[in-house]
């Protein structure tokens, strides 16, 4: 099918011989089962975390900014520098989302729902440290221009630290709602997958209502394209932005041009470092190794590679243009930066990150799962060090050498870094247990192109679909005529027979509706058969379907194609 | 509409795309496709109008812009101008530069916004709004066209069933 074609070089996005059900199956199971002991360690870790923000930062407002460890010299550190880096691990989301969208990348559908995730969380975690700096959080209305009490006083329009607020609060709105209607179709999903009345009714909230009417679909890929067209831009502007609270300063180390296009691959590069954190743990987890393979690793591994160089390059040019400014200010911080009291953190940014990547030039390295994870880990912990080495140390040596003066961290500064990661990680760790994780609706329409079943039919020249003229047409869609027949009382001991006999004394019956394809109806209708337990229907084959089908007369190979069979071990399994 | 309607199952988007095409060549009122994911060009071989929601952006994002020169011309400019760091507020022409990243920003909020709402609001979904598809497999593995019908039921459902549907189901509404 000409539609479907992807060059065969291609390799499969999709392992495994998986059709449309198998993917709605494989990413509604970490919805649908229960949390494992290590999701339940790892969560409290990140929730106790979180906790000792929360402490951190109550203290902070209730006695003051003096907590932290900032001086007169150096007035702005760790704050920021975290602000800074959460912005930035956002970013990767976005350009997976939007920028992979505009470029078809297909690659990106089974990594982009998690990649937003993390930017809307992430942004969150930024967004908390203007705010906690602000000393009086509860004024925080005040950097929106409102009509006030006090006459003609507005916010000032020409200040870069404005400019943040409306560029981060478009960016973490328009964000959400990218993502949110990109999951009504999953989470229409699931709720039509659910069983339980109130999961049911929650994804039924979550999903708005989701039908999937032809016209919906047209108007939804003209919405995700459209917002793609936005967000790429907006991505773009909202880095710039934050270099601008630096850039439009006069301080040495600073006062550069060169820090929008810098910031922003350096965005990119953490951004897509976090990704492959993530991911390679969730995709272990979670069990979705066919969705998110090496190959994703790879591709963001060589993402990681490119952004990272770019960084480098910057740092090259930043060092060069100091020097040829001829400025001895300018001049000056670079050095102070390299070998003055913080060398230590300057050489951790440049091991990090302009060396550290430039291992993925190597096949083997860039396709190794652990390397990769320690890598990403690396430069995340580089680019926390870039943007501190930017602030700090361009700080603590001002114009007035008797003002010159060393920044610590108090244990203030540190637990709210540390609860800001605890956050971070409790929030996703809940994502990944109620969201649908892959955008398994985006998945299903490459998946003739790009899955590995369906590559491996169209090299064998079999056909990718087979129209088979065999429906039974019914006049009412009703399962009030599956009761059994009076005169069938030989299948049904055959049928019994071989798929073993319900023992009211010792067994309880289960839940047959729980198997996809059973309404409340055919459920009854098994029972007056005799059929109770997911065993039993765990052991039907073809030849008892049939026994079923001729026993009830309805639902003439529904049974085979819904896999009662499969799905009923499946629960046998994990009841 | 038609009280009587047929509930074709198809369960590849490949031969739903030929059903929906021969369906129509034999001139059936199609009222409906519900699919589990999005089927490039089945809008077009449905005969639906191409949706003029990227127009509705457009228009969003000039408010948007629009509201961001009001804005700030008012605040900066009109209400209470002030020289900020030896940059005098003369004309919203002469200080633009500086409202640059706010008009952008502006621009893409309510481009966006406005749109997505738009868009929610067209297809009517929102929190407690029940939903439709007919059966929930839908949204798993399952595409279900929805004929009207008027006049030859039989040869229609004959057409289905040559068409590959996998369930043909008569629906009185």
């Amino acid at each position: 099918m000409a539609s479907h074609y992807e060059a065969p070089i291609r390799k499969p996005l999709v392992l495994g011989d998986r059709d449309y059900h198998d993917v709605s199956v494989d990413i509604a199971r970490p919805v649908e089962t229960r949390a494992n002991r290590q999701w339940w360690i790892v969560f409290t870790i990140a929730f106790v975390a979180f906790l000792w923000g929360i402490g951190c930062i109550i203290y902070t407002i209730s006695t003051g900014i003096g907590t932290w460890g900032l001086n007169k010299t150096v007035g702005w550190a760790w704050d920021i520098t975290n602000f800074v880096w959460w912005v930035g691990i956002g970013h990767a989301g976005t350009l997976i989302s939007a920028v992979l969208l505009l470029f078809r990348q297909k690659w990106r559908m089974a990594i982009n729902r998690s990649a937003e995730a993390m930017t809307i969380f992430s942004v969150v975690q930024a967004g908390l440290f203007p705010i906690i700096h602000m000393g009086r959080p509860w004024l925080g209305y005040w950097v929106l221009p409102i009509p006030n009490q006090f006459g003609s006083l507005w916010v000032n329009f020409n200040s870069p630290l404005l400019w943040d607020v409306f560029a981060i609060s478009t960016y973490l709105s328009v964000s959400l709602v990218f993502w949110w209607t990109g999951l009504l179709p999953d989470f229409a999903m699931i709720r039509d997958r659910a069983v339980k009345p109130f999961q049911k009714k929650i994804y039924s909230l979550v999903s708005f209502g989701w039908s999937g009417r032809a016209k919906d679909w047209q108007r939804f890929e003209e919405v995700s394209l459209v917002l793609a067209g936005l967000a790429t831009p907006l991505v773009l502007s909202v880095h710039t932005i934050v270099s601008f609270d630096f850039a439009t300063s006069v301080i040495p180390g600073w006062h550069t041009t060169i820090f929008p296009p810098y910031f922003v691959a350096g965005a990119i590069f953490s951004g897509f470092a976090m990704v492959n954190t993530l991911l390679i743990i969730m995709r272990k987890v979670c069990g979705l190794e066919a969705y998110i393979t090496v190959q994703h690793i790879e591709l963001m591994n060589i993402i990681i590679m490119i952004t990272g160089s770019i960084v480098g390059c910057a740092y090259i040019t930043e060092l060069f243009i100091a020097w040829y400014s001829g400025v001895e200010y300018e001049q000056y911080a670079f050095l102070n930066r390299a070998t003055g009291p913080y060398w230590w953190a300057y050489l951790l940014m440049m091991t990090c990150n302009v060396v550290s990547p430039q291992i993925m030039w190597f096949k083997k390295i860039r396709t190794s799962i652990i390397v990769s994870f320690i890598i990403s880990i690396v430069v995340n912990v580089g680019m926390w060090f870039e943007r501190f080495v930017i602030i700090v140390t361009s700080l603590h040596r001002d114009y007035l050498p008797s003002s010159w003066t060393m920044f610590s961290p108090t244990y203030v500064d540190i637990g709210i870094f540390v609860g800001t990661i605890g956050f971070f990680f409790t929030l996703f760790l809940l994502y990944a247990r109620t969201f649908p994780v892959i955008a398994q609706a985006e998945v299903k329409s490459i998946l003739k192109s790009s899955g590995e079943k369906y590559k491996k039919l169209r090299d064998a020249g079999q056909p990718l679909y087979q129209i088979q003229k065999t429906a039974t047409i019914r006049e009412k869609v009703a399962e009030d005529q599956s009761l059994p027949s009076e005169g069938s009382k030989k299948e049904v001991a055959d049928l019994l027979g071989a798929i073993g006999v319900f023992d009211a004394k010792r067994e309880t019956p289960d839940d047959l509706k729980r198997i996809k394809g059973i309404g409340p109806q055919m459920e009854q209708t098994l029972n007056q058969i005799g059929i109770f337990t997911f065993a039993q229907v765990g052991k039907m084959t073809e030849k008892e379907y049939n026994l079923l089908d001729s026993i009830t007369g309805s639902f003439p190979g529904r049974a085979q194609r819904d896999d009662w069979a499969g799905q009923a071990r499946g629960l046998n399994n994990s009841k | 509409m038609a009280t009587k309607v047929i509930h074709a199952y198809y369960n590849d988007d490949d031969v739903l795309m030929h059903a929906v095409k021969k369906v129509k060549a034999a001139k059936h009122p199609i009222e409906e496709v519900y699919c589990p994911f999005p089927v490039h060009g089945l809008d077009k071989a449905m005969g639906l109008a191409p949706t003029r929601i990227a127009i509705t952006s457009f228009m969003y994002g000039c408010l948007g812009l629009a509201v961001a020169i009001v804005m700030m011309n008012y605040i900066m400019i009109q209400d209470w101008p002030q020289d900020i760091g030896g940059k005098p507020s003369f004309s919203y022409v002469e200080n633009m530069p500086a409202f640059v990243p706010i008009m952008f920003e502006m621009t893409v909020f309510f481009a966006a916004h406005l749109m997505v709402i738009t868009f929610y609001l067209r297809s009517r979904l929102w929190p407690f709004k029940k939903a439709e598809n007919p059966d929930v497999r839908t949204t798993d593995d399952h595409f279900i066209m929805e004929i009207g019908v008027d006049g030859n039921e039989k040869e229609l459902k004959a057409l289905l069933r040559d068409t590959g549907a996998v369930e043909i189901n008569s629906i009185e509404k």
